[in-house]
C-alpha cells in the first residue's frame, strides 16, 4: 500500500488560511490502513486546524469534514463533487495521487496536500512501515529470492553486500537491516546461493520516473474507438 | 465563574469516576471547576475526544485511569496514555500549552487522590491563564454537556 504521513498543523494552517471555506476530504483506502488521512485523522485534523486558525487570528474560516471510499478514482469523486461546490478550497488527506486526481476534477477549486506521501511498503509492526518497493517499473524481485536490493540496500547495489555490511547491519545506519544479508540469508535458506554467483546487469532505469510519468495502457480494456485518452 | 478555569476529567468508570464518588461521600474540599465525564476505560478515549474538548473551549483536560497493571480490559489505560502524548503533540503545534492535558492513574479507594488531582490541574490552569479558544459561560457549559451525553451514549451501548 502507499504509505504517508501528515504534515505539521501550521504548515497546513498556512496553505488555507486565505480562504473562507475548506473542506477536509479523507480517503478510505490506503492512507486509512496507515494511519495517517482515513476518517479519524480527518477529524484530528479539522478540529486541530480550527483551533490553529482561531489562534491566529482567522476565527471565520470553515472547515468542514468528509471521507471518500478512494481518491485516485473518478468513480468515487463523483459523490464529491456537489459538495466541493460549496467550498473555496479542498485540503486533501490522500496520497498524492488522490490530491492530483481531486486538481484534476476540480479545475476551479484550490486543493491543497494534508499528508506528505513516502512509499509503498507494508505494515513492519504495529504502528511502523517499512518500504518495499520503489516502483522501478522493472521487477527483478525473481533474481534476488524476493527482496528488493534496489529497496533494501541503502547503495541499491546489484551486486552485493559492500563492505559497509557488518553483522547484518548496514554502515549507513545502525537501525537499517542489510538488504544484501537478507538476500544472502534467504538463499541460504531457501538453497538456492549459487544463483548469486552471477553477476547482475545494470538495471534498466528507462522504465523509471525520469522520463516522466509513466503510463500502462490495456488496449482490451480501453473504451473501442477511443483509445487509451478516453 | 466566567474567570474561573474550567477543567474536563475524562474518567475512567472503574477507577476515577468511583475514586472521585468516593471524594464526595468523605466530604473531601476540593475546587468546583471539574466536569466529570464518564468513559467505560480510558482505553475508549481517541485523540479527536481530546481535541473536541480544547475546541469547545475548555481551560484543561485531565485524564484519569487504573493504576498500571490495574486496568478492567488489561491495556486500555496504557494505550490511553500514548493517545494523550500524541494530543499533547497537537496542541503545541496548534499553540495551545500541552500542559493543559495531563494523565493521571489512580485506584478506586483513593478518594484524596483524586481531591490531589483537580487541585493540582485547577493551580496549574490558574496559572497558564484561560484557553484564547473559550467562549461564554453559557457556550461552554452547553459544549461539554453535549459531550458528557455522548460519553454516556457510549457507555450505554458498552453495557449491551
Amino acid at each position: 500500500m502507499i504509505v504517508a504521513d501528515r504534515k505539521k498543523i501550521p504548515e497546513i494552517r498556512d496553505l488555507i488560511q486565505s480562504h473562507r471555506r475548506v473542506l477536509l476530504v479523507g480517503c478510505g483506502t490506503c492512507v486509512t490502513v496507515c494511519l495517517a488521512g482515513g476518517e479519524r485523522e480527518v477529524g484530528i485534523l479539522g478540529s486541530a486546524l480550527r483551533m490553529s486558525l482561531r489562534l491566529a487570528g482567522h476565527a471565520d474560516t470553515v472547515v468542514d469534514e468528509c471521507t471518500i471510499e478512494r481518491q485516485c478514482e473518478d468513480a468515487f469523486i463523483d459523490i464529491l463533487a456537489p459538495r466541493v461546490s460549496e467550498y473555496d478550497a479542498v485540503c486533501s488527506l490522500g496520497c498524492g495521487a488522490g490530491v492530483q486526481a481531486l486538481a484534476e476534477r476540480f479545475p476551479q477549486t484550490p486543493v491543497y496536500p494534508g499528508l506528505n506521501t513516502q512509499f509503498m511498503g507494508i505494515l513492519e509492526s504495529q504502528g511502523v512501515w517499512t518500504e518495499k518497493c520503489a516502483g522501478c517499473g522493472n521487477c527483478r524481485l525473481g533474481e534476488f529470492v524476493g527482496i528488493c536490493p534496489l529497496t533494501r540496500c541503502a547503495k541499491r547495489l546489484l551486486n552485493g553486500p559492500c563492505g559497509g555490511s557488518q553483522d547484518g547491519v548496514c554502515e549507513v545506519n545502525p537501525d537499517l537491516e542489510c538488504g544484501w544479508q537478507l538476500i544472502s540469508d534467504r538463499a541460504r535458506n531457501l538453497g538456492v546461493t549459487d544463483k548469486l554467483n552471477e553477476i547482475a546487469p545494470p538495471h534498466d532505469w528507462s522504465t523509471g520516473l525520469d522520463g516522466g510519468p509513466r503510463r500502462v495502457v490495456r488496449e482490451d480494456q480501453c473504451i473501442a474507438g477511443l483509445g487509451p485518452k478516453a | 465563574m466566567d474567570d474561573e478555569p474550567l477543567i474536563l476529567a475524562f474518567c475512567c468508570h472503574y477507577c476515577a469516576y468511583a475514586a472521585a464518588d468516593l471524594a464526595g461521600s468523605m466530604r473531601l474540599q476540593y475546587p468546583g471547576n471539574v466536569r466529570v465525564l464518564r468513559l467505560p476505560c480510558t482505553g475508549k478515549l481517541e485523540v479527536n475526544y481530546l481535541l473536541a474538548a480544547f475546541e469547545r473551549g475548555v481551560d484543561g483536560v485531565i485524564v484519569a485511569g487504573c493504576l498500571e497493571g490495574g486496568c478492567h480490559f488489561l491495556e486500555g489505560n496504557l494505550r490511553a496514555r500514548r493517545r494523550v502524548e500524541r494530543a499533547r503533540q497537537f496542541l503545541a503545534e496548534i499553540g495551545l500549552e500541552p500542559e493543559r492535558l495531563e494523565m493521571f492513574n489512580l485506584s478506586s479507594a483513593e478518594g484524596p487522590r483524586f481531591a490531589e488531582i483537580v487541585t493540582t490541574m485547577v493551580a496549574r490552569i490558574k496559572q497558564l491563564g484561560r484557553s484564547p479558544l473559550r467562549p461564554d459561560a453559557s457556550h461552554l457549559e452547553q459544549g461539554i454537556q453535549d459531550m458528557s451525553q455522548q460519553a454516556e451514549t457510549l457507555l450505554a451501548g458498552d453495557r449491551r
